[in-house]
């Protein structure tokens, strides 16, 4: 790891300043930013470290809107059962990732920032990183092997896979990002937060240098109550998703009045399957509307050589989650 | 935009580091020691001194910004009970309570857990020599082999009881899933810690 200056400001606006200045960064939990100086990807000149405000630390379920601080933790907000209560598949996203150990040191506002898992990105090995060196090429759609990146909202400069659980849950549920910058504070709809990666796949976030992340709201409504986070890995814990959705539908007797579908592990971004979302609202949730979503949700995907099972992977998870959701209710 | 494709024989890309690269392999990543530490640190100025309370004890220390954790214990103060096994946050070999809670100490830097709580296996045991009732579960329930993912093993162990995640066998697999151990002790860890909560709550 190259050597860096550190410090550890007490106030937003001094944190905001010593980040915005060249080459600095902020960390938080570490995991992702640590993880990556150590294999040489990221070499910041400078690092701030916001777990000093802890003002950020706490959240709250309230009866309109569901409030996380930036800096609470993985573990703590997953754990909480006044969310399991209010938004079940929230802590599940929480808790299907990672490891135990993560989710202690983790933030909420790290977490939705992580970075790609591309090998070819993590491996400065390899010279051709559009995301890591701008204008390099991209080594995975360069021959490479492709079965853990995107087929939704890929590019021909970079194919890399968004890959946190938690995500898709504040995109498919209308979440939004308050953040603190130079310019003051602003509030950035969370499915605006992330770009795609277009022509400058290095850019990933419309945050300016020294913008800090300070919380994240939901506005708490009738479908959260009804959500599953269903997640397909390879091992059955502690991995990344190989595809997943996160779900939440609210019935009208027999009529679906509202259903929310956010995707992981196929996807550039955070991802909501807008499509397949109105294509069950007014009607029935059943096995056979439920696959006719999945298959919906996958329509526009563009799946490369290694990763083509992520189309009937996916279909079928965001079935099985529809699926789930639906019986739970049923049993009511 | 360059079109030669990648040579994935070409020095310079190892395996191990392809592995590392990739997350889905985590599981078959080994617990190789030391390969992947950083160089030896050239000389810096930019020390700091820190304060950690570690096993009980104030320790004071320099250490460089990039210091993790787990190198100020085995490197900066000798305390070599902490293991280092992939160093990337996927096996737990390094795992050590900060402040209560279970933490991978390769992924935290030193100067960030300045003024804080660490309790490594070596604080485990009381002062009077009796293991700790997790320590000597592993050793009844003969919950290793090679022992490398042990102390690991033993810190997660007590926290996932602590955090209320030991409720039955699926659940403690679940919560002690960030430590891996290539010798497939699983089975008998599990036995352990059912033990210890079965005695915790009787
Ligand atoms: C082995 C391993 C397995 C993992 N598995 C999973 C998984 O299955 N699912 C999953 O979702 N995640 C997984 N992760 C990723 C993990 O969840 C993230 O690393 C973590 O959530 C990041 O949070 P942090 O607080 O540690 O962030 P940091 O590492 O401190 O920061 C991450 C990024 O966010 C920026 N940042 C942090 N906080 C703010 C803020 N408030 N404002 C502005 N910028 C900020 C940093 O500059 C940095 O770019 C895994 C990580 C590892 C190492
Ligand atoms: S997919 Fe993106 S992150 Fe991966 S090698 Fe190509 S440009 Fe880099
Ligand atoms: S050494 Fe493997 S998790 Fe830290
Ligand atoms: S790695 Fe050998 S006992 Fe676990």
């Amino acid at each position: 790891m190259k050597n860096f200056a550190y410090t550890r400001p007490r106030s937003l606006g001094d944190a905001t300043e010593a980040a915005g200045n060249d080459g600095a960064q902020i960390i938080a939990g570490g995991t992702t930013m640590v993880d990556l100086m150590k294999i040489g990807v990221l070499a910041p000149e400078t690092l701030v470290d916001i777990t000093g405000l802890g003002d950020l630390e706490g959240h709250a379920v309230g009866t309109d809107a569901l409030q996380f601080g930036a800096l609470a933790r993985m573990s703590k907000v997953a754990d909480d059962p006044a969310v399991i209560e209010a938004f079940p598949a929230l802590s599940e996203a929480l808790w299907k990732a990672a490891s135990p150990q993560l989710r202690n040191a983790a933030t909420l506002g790290g977490n939705i920032l992580q970075r790609t898992r591309c090998p070819y990105f993590r491996d400065t090995a390899y010279a051709q990183c559009n995301k890591r060196d701008p204008g390099s090429g991209c080594a995975a759609l360069d021959g490479g092997k492709t079965s853990h990146h995107a087929i939704l909202g890929g590019s021909e400069a970079c194919v890399a896979m968004y890959p946190g659980d938690f995500a898709q849950t504040l995109v498919a549920f209308d979440a939004q990002v308050m953040t603190r910058g130079p310019g003051g504070t602003r509030t950035i709809p969370f499915a605006e937060l992330h770009l795609l990666p277009g022509d400058t796949p290095h850019v990933e976030t419309v945050l300016e240098p020294g913008e800090i992340v300070t919380a994240i709201t939901l506005p708490r409504i009738p479908a959260m109550a009804n959500s599953h986070y269903l997640k397909a890995r390879d091992r059955e814990s502690y991995a990344f998703a190989a595809a997943s959705a996160a779900v939440g539908v609210e019935m009208d007797g027999d009529t679906v009045r509202d259903v929310r579908i956010g995707l992981g592990g196929v996807a550039a971004t955070p991802w909501r399957a807008r499509a397949a979302e109105d294509a069950l609202r007014g009607g029935p949730l059943n096995e056979e509307t439920a696959r006719e979503a999945g298959r919906i949700a996958f329509e526009e995907a563009v799946p490369l050589e290694g990763s083509a099972y992520k189309m009937p992977l996916g279909a079928d998870v965001v079935a099985g989650a529809l699926l789930t959701v639906k019986s739970r209710i049923g049993g009511e | 935009m360059s079109k030669r494709p990648p040579d994935l024989r070409r020095p310079g890309v190892s395996r191990r580091g392809f592995l590392q690269g990739s997350s889905v392999v985590a599981g078959s990543l080994g617990l190789a020691a030391g390969e992947v530490r950083a160089a030896a640190a050239e000389p810096t100025s930019d020390t700091r001194n820190i304060e950690i309370k570690i096993n009980g004890k104030t320790r004071n220390m320099s250490v460089e910004p990039r210091t993790t954790l787990v190198e100020a214990l085995r490197d900066t103060l000798g305390m070599t009970g902490t293991k280092i096994g992939c160093n990337q946050g996927q096996c737990g070999a390094c795992t050590v309570l900060l402040n209560g809670s279970r933490v991978n100490s390769c992924l935290t830097l030193a100067v960030m857990a300045e003024g804080g709580e660490v309790v490594t296996v070596e604080g485990l045991a009381d002062p009077s020599g009796d293991l700790h009732p997790m320590q000597s579960a592993f050793a009844r329930n003969d919950a290793f082999q090679c022992g490398y993912c042990t102390p690991g093993q033993i810190l997660s162990a007590i926290a996932c009881i602590d955090e209320g995640h030991a409720g039955n066998e699926a659940e403690i697999r679940e919560y002690m899933s960030g430590n891996l151990c290539r010798c497939g002790a699983y089975p008998n860890i599990v036995a352990a810690i059912v033990q210890v909560r079965d005695s915790q709550q009787g």
